[in-house]
């Protein structure tokens, strides 16, 4: 295992999370069988003031999975120059079967995690805490996500060791790589181009009338999912080739390095903000029609108009970075135009 | 956002009145906690700036280096052997060096004796590192004299001391002349300690590497990257240690600020009922408790980072240089540049505030749960 | 003229379930008019306290309904309860519950600290509503330097610094010999008269018998009787 101090502080943060949601279960477990605002009864008095605990504990520590992310990819990037055929994350990632697993974990917490903050944000703005059960539900299901996020970082830092030889992303993202990301290097940019931008500009498009609307969060929350897998794709198919100038060159990671001025960083954080932010609207999307009080139905909606509107700006950021690279990049794929 | 805004600048308003009124109980916390930020910050500044050197340093250095073997032991190259490698296909240009370790009683230190192939010192005078000149006591002009492995005494003239800034591993460096190398350790002319190539393409170190290897099989050969992964998990593995060291003592040090939130006094703890039962809700204590903890772990981390920053850049780390260097006797005396990045300060918060934060939440909520109504049943 | 605050079936039991569950209120009926001082009398343990604080949004009834200004209170979560609290009670303590080291000013404007106004807004509120109580000279002082009555005006200044429709007070002259007994029945009179609502606990007969007060609401055993 490498011992170096962003591992100590990663490993800390994620098993902060991980504790403090199993903490919390019981708390959850509860709310989801008793909760009931109707009375004043000893064991409600105690579940909502619990609640003010547990919600702002979870809040703290899942605004720090978050930026857990960034630092585990960043991290990852770094540490490359002390692997043997590393040149970026790819490399640090692909020094144990567990790195690839660990950062889909922590997307999956990432995601997880906004759609948390999303419901309990709103919740606590409604008199009647219309989200507080579904809220301790999602808790719940986060704590195994969490568990296996910690724990696959742990079995990934283990294997962490200076005197394996890796392979770089050359070999990952390959047309000739039998994996996906293979498959995914090999789509042709003429057609990943139109389809990277017709979804994208979809998913802007139904964001701009979620944020006007304050509905239709539930298609927004499909199609932001899917408009983050085709960016993904995209960047890997062609987005990468303009930024590296370089018709080979499909890895999505090398993004992220100061050569390229950190461009990755923008990109990828307009694009997983908007999508949490679309996810998050998709997980309002039940509680909006049902028969609670007004108060609470348009706070629901106002809320779904925001998460809409930070989608919107999300996705057109993405898109405009994307539109940029492309015209100021010095390679073209497209010699007539 | 205007009314949060003002709500919070007015929450801020009372915790700073509240820690002025109960702020002693604090007092020796900030202090342990700005301690332990002082020792962390200063770890991760000295080993960031270490590393840094250290690429700085070896960017200059040839991309491969080799040293010749024979039964496993050092053996020296011949004029030959460099032309035989000069001949590899990749290899832009091959230098011998020759240099040698000197152990020097007086001071009580290793010397490295080199012979640099370009632009060496006259005969009879030599450029010394500044550990060298700091063991001996030398300038510009002076004389130091060594007696030789042959037991001939040696009275060499400093032409030049290396400045302090240059580098870590030019503490111990003296150059002289070749010839003066080959006397002092008897060696005949056409020998080289090792060879030092230049390889044109970055992408094909590697390849060159091996065909060097197979002209002369029984050779080590280094690579200029596995060098720099080598001093940077050395340093890691160093840091670390230090840091799991300072993790114990952040881990008590957040049992400490558990017990001291959770023993609140009882002028704090009638003051919070007080402003339960005029109108505050939990979200405004907890948010208020969560201000007094930011404003401590703000301050204790700006007084402990700023503290650690004086004592790396300033003060050349003198606390932590005996734990984290070490491996050679000379210490070199050198000003490291001042640079910080945001990794190492968001690892630093993520160590530090964290845990801080985490500690003190529940105390901080118990009091913010207190019963409005309790001031109205009097129990006092 | 409907009722301001309303109380149906209101029960209020502490430590419940346990073994030393304690009954302080038992299927309370209470209708309170605006506009109107009304004083709970009843010795003590008759659960006087715990009615006012069911009252004035401190604490939730652990069955019944409680509204205030018609809208249902007794099922809103703590936040939204205090929200309720500080728009619509001011409170004024037995111990009139001053924080001490504090300006008499920044005490009467702690109430308002979460309610989002600015700091300037308060503090001219503030030194008004001291002013009118005849304290202008004593903003800046400490609480703990002022006596008994300054105290207790303070107090009032606190209950008022929201506006609130209701000003609720808990055996406000426990403390008090009768000439400052007297100058606070008249504060009240006049809050009476600006429109407010008073509601006052006391066991002291010169309390409930003085001229100023409205109505009597007699207490005992956590029942009110008739």
């Amino acid at each position: 295992m490498i011992f170096q101090k962003s591992v100590l502080a990663l490993l800390f943060a994620s098993a902060a999370g991980a504790l403090g949601a199993l903490a919390a279960g019981p708390h959850a477990l509860a709310v989801w069988r008793h909760w009931d605002l109707e009375t004043g009864r000893a064991r409600q008095l105690r579940l909502e003031r619990r609640s003010s605990l547990v919600s702002t504990g979870m809040s703290l520590l899942l605004v720090v999975q978050a930026v857990t992310l960034l630092l585990f990819v960043f991290n990852a990037d770094r540490m490359a120059s002390q692997f043997v055929g590393a040149m970026c994350a790819v490399g640090t990632l692909q020094v144990d079967g567990f790195g690839f697993p660990a950062l889909i974990a922590r997307i999956a917490v990432f995601f997880g995690s906004g759609i948390w903050l999303a419901m309990n944000a709103v919740d606590g703005r409604c008199r009647d805490y219309p989200l507080t059960r579904p809220k301790s539900l999602l808790l719940l299901a986060l704590i195994p996500l969490l568990a296996l996020a910690c724990g696959l970082e742990l079995a990934y830092f283990r294997g962490l060791r200076p005197e394996v030889i890796t392979s770089c992303c050359g070999s990952l993202f390959s047309s000739g790589s039998p994996a996906v990301t293979g498959d995914l290097a090999a789509w042709p940019v003429e057609r990943a181009m139109p389809v990277t931008f017709v979804v994208l500009g979809g998913a802007a498009c139904l964001s701009a009338w979620v944020a006007r609307h304050g509905r239709g969060g539930l298609a927004l929350g499909m199609a932001g999912l899917l408009a983050f897998v085709v960016a993904l794709a995209g960047v890997v198919a062609f987005v990468s080739l303009y930024v590296y100038e370089d018709p080979r060159h499909h890895c999505p990671f090398c993004l992220l390095k100061a050569e390229y001025g950190y461009r990755g960083y923008a990109f990828y954080v307009a694009l997983f903000a908007a999508t949490a932010a679309a996810l998050g609207a998709g997980a309002l999307a039940p509680f909006a029609g049902r028969g609670r009080s007004p108060a609470s139905a348009a706070r629901l909606q106002s809320a779904t108009r925001a998460l809409g509107g930070v989608a919107l700006g999300g996705f057109l950021l993405v898109l405009l970075m994307t539109a940029w690279q492309i015209t100021a990049s010095g390679l073209t794929l497209f010699p007539h135009g | 956002m205007r009314a949060w805004i003002n709500r919070q600048s007015l929450l801020v308003d009372y915790t700073l009145s509240a820690l002025a009124r109960h702020g002693g109980r604090n007092l020796g916390l900030f202090v342990v906690y700005s301690g332990i930020v002082f020792v962390l910050a200063s770890t991760m500044l000295f080993t960031d700036a270490l590393r840094r050197e250290a690429r700085l340093l070896l960017a200059h250095s040839p991309e491969v280096l080799l040293q010749k073997l024979k039964a496993g032991r050092h053996a020296y190259l011949t004029r030959e052997d460099l032309e035989s490698l000069g001949q590899v296909r990749g290899v832009s240009r091959v230098e011998g060096r020759r240099w040698g370790y000197f152990y020097d009683p007086v001071a009580g230190a290793n010397y490295t004796l080199m012979a640099p192939g370009v632009d060496p010192p006259d005969r009879g005078r030599i450029d010394v590192g500044d550990g060298v000149a700091r063991a001996r006591g030398l300038a510009v002009g002076d004389t130091l004299s060594l007696r030789s492995a042959a037991g001939g005494l040696f009275v060499l003239v400093v032409g030049r001391v290396f400045s302090a800034e240059s580098s870590l591993v030019a503490a111990d460096l003296v150059l002289m002349h070749p010839t003066d190398w080959e006397a002092f350790f008897q060696l005949p002319g056409d020998v080289f300690t090792d060879a030092a190539f230049t390889v044109d393409n970055p992408q094909e170190v590697r390849n060159v590497a091996r065909k060097i290897g197979e002209r002369l099989p029984e050779a080590r050969v280094i690579l200029r990257e596995e060098l720099l992964r080598t001093y940077a998990s050395l340093f890691d593995w160093r840091e670390g240690i230090l840091l799991a060291l300072a993790g114990i003592a952040a881990a008590a040090f957040a049992i400490l600020a558990w017990n001291k939130a959770s023993g609140l006094s009882a002028d704090e703890r009638r003051e919070i009922g007080i402003l339960k039962a005029i109108g505050w809700d939990t979200r405004a204590v907890l948010t208020m408790k969560m201000w007094e903890g930011a404003l401590i772990s703000g301050g204790a981390f700006a007084v402990g980072f700023l503290a650690a920053w004086v004592h790396v850049f300033h003060l050349e780390a003198a606390l932590i240089v005996p734990v984290l260097e070490g491996w050679s006797v000379l210490y070199p005396r050198f000003v490291l540049t001042p640079a910080v990045d945001a990794v190492s300060l968001l690892t630093l918060g993520l160590l530090t505030v964290l845990p801080y934060t985490l500690a003190t939440l529940v105390p901080a909520w118990r009091a913010a749960v207190t019963d409005p109504d309790q001031m109205m049943r009097g129990t006092e | 003229m409907s009722a301001l605050i309303e109380l149906a079936g209101v029960t209020k039991v502490f430590h419940e379930g346990q073994h030393n569950a304690l009954v302080a209120l038992c299927d309370v009926d209470l209708a309170l008019e605006a506009g109107r001082i009304t004083v709970l009398q009843g010795p003590s343990g008759s659960g006087k306290s715990t009615l006012l604080s069911v009252l004035g949004c401190l604490a939730r009834p652990t069955s019944g309904r409680v509204r205030v200004a018609g809208e249902v209170v007794s099922n809103l979560p703590e936040a939204f309860l205090a929200d309720v609290r500080r728009r619509t009670f001011g409170f004024v303590f037995q111990q009139f519950h001053l924080i001490g080291g504090l300006s008499a000013r920044t005490n009467v404007m702690l109430p308002a600290y979460p309610t989002g106004r600015t700091h300037s807004e308060i503090a001219r509120r503030a030194a008004e509503l001291l002013g009118q109580l005849g304290l202008e000279k004593l903003t800046d002082a400490r609480v703990e330097w002022l006596s008994g009555g300054e105290q207790q005006r303070v107090a009032i200044a606190r209950a008022l610094i929201n506006d609130p429709r209701v000003v609720i007070a808990d055996e406000p002259t426990a403390n008090l010999d009768s000439a400052l007994s007297a100058e606070f029945l008249g504060i009240l009179a006049g809050l009476r008269d600006e429109g407010r609502t008073v509601i006052m606990s006391s066991h002291d007969p010169r309390v409930c018998e003085a001229a100023v007060v409205d109505r009597v609401v007699r207490l005992l055993d956590g029942k009110v009787e008739a």
